[in-house]
């Protein structure tokens, strides 16, 4: 993720004034990712003991795999697309995720299998 | 240079008993084409059909920005009012009062999204004053999946929001200029008025208990659904379906949400048949 985000200064440039560290779940395994200033500064994967984070999105290892499908499938290529269809929480702090949503959705785009 | 055959104008037309101005888009000469954009954009989105040569050959085609939105101002006196609202009645009584103001006799009416709705709308109320209603992205009625009010508050930037909601209902195989030139169009909207059109489209603008009484007969109804759109799924236009006798269904592949802008090569092929079968009707 770190290496494709940070190379892409379309996808930074939406992070600019993102400085937070949120949780990825997948499945069963959490991985923790701080950004500063847009770029993805540490990918931690769990499992974690009472660290703290501003928000989480999880969905099971098996809907992400379609959201990384390329191109993926009708109805999985975007993070409200799984909203919509119950397929991933969103948790913590609504506020902060909705702020940069723009960016989030391009560093979730770009895991991608190209 | 190149300078589109796209003429745009003010016009000033009384809704609700106030004046407007109300800016909008024509290009072509023939039978009367109305077009309705998506809810927090503008008329911009139908760039490519009042583009089309072939199209405007044989239709008048008219695409007006929303009070609120795109070039078109509030009414005077919104500061002092509460937040900006679209109903059922406010946009049926928009579109027709635009339809008479501008001289658009038995016009076809086309509209995307909140505009795809309102078209069901518009089946059961005016069926007589319309050749034919052409819906993209119509179903009768969207469960709120998501929470608009995180598009009008003041910790939240709106247009990187409203942005960020669009883009993702577009379709992964649609080209990214287009792409980003619709995402634009909703990074530009005012405040709250995306939020204020989607009141209609996900709580107040339900028909699903209504549609069943459309006549197909008095007024045809066309429906063309983009494969990736989330929002007005092809599983929603099909319920539609199921319960309006005689309306034509087509799902657009590969095309997301916003299939006139997001992508308008690939959905003007969807709609030049469309458009033919109404010409020669």
């Amino acid at each position: 993720m770190a290496e494709r985000v940070n190379a892409d200064p379309a996808i930074v440039r939406w992070g600019r004034r993102m400085n937070e560290t949120f949780m990825v779940e997948v499945g069963e395994t959490q991985y923790l990712i701080t950004v500063v200033a847009g770029r993805i500064e540490k990918v931690e994967r769990g499992p974690f003991v009472m660290r703290s984070w501003r928000f989480a999105i999880r969905a099971s290892a098996e809907h992400w795999e379609k959201f990384w499908r390329d191109p993926p499938p009708p109805g999985w290529h975007d993070l409200f697309a799984l909203l919509r269809r119950g397929e991933v929480a969103f948790e913590g702090d609504q506020r902060v995720l909705m702020s940069h949503l723009l960016y989030l959705k391009l560093v979730f785009a770009s895991l991608r299998a190209k | 240079m190149r300078i589109e055959p796209i003429i745009g104008r003010y016009a000033h037309i009384e809704l609700e008993g106030r004046e407007h101005r109300v800016y909008f888009e024509e290009a072509g000469e023939g039978i009367p084409l109305l077009c309705l954009h998506t809810a927090g954009s503008d008329a911009r989105q139908y760039r490519a059909v009042l583009n089309d040569a072939e199209i405007t050959r044989r239709f008048r085609v008219v695409a007006f920005d929303m009070p609120w939105h795109g070039k078109s101002s509030p009414p005077a006196g919104w500061d002092k009012e509460e937040d900006y609202r679209l109903t059922t009645e406010r946009y049926t009584g928009m579109i027709m009062s635009v339809a008479r103001a501008l001289g658009l006799e038995r016009p076809v009416v086309m509209g995307c999204s909140i505009g795809g709705r309102i078209v069901l709308e518009l089946a059961l109320k005016h069926a007589r004053e319309l050749r034919a209603l052409i819906g993209l992205q119509s179903g009768a009625f969207v469960e709120r999946y998501y929470d608009p009010a995180w598009l009008d508050h003041p910790e939240v930037h709106g247009g990187r929001a409203c942005g960020a909601v669009a883009y993702g209902l577009m379709s992964p195989l649609s080209p990214p200029s287009e792409v980003w030139e619709t995402v634009w169009h909703y990074m530009q909207g005012g405040p709250g008025v995306f939020t204020g059109d989607l009141h209609f489209y996900q709580l107040e603008g339900d028909v699903r208990e209504r549609i069943g009484a459309i006549d197909t007969s008095v007024c045809p109804l066309y429906l063309l659904t983009g494969e990736y759109d989330y929002s007005a799924s092809p599983r929603d236009t099909q319920a539609v379906m199921d319960r309006v006798q005689g309306a034509k269904f087509s799902i657009m592949k590969g095309l997301g949400h916003f299939p006139m802008s997001e992508n308008p090569e690939a959905f003007l092929d969807y709609l030049r048949p469309v458009l033919q079968e109404i010409h020669e009707s």
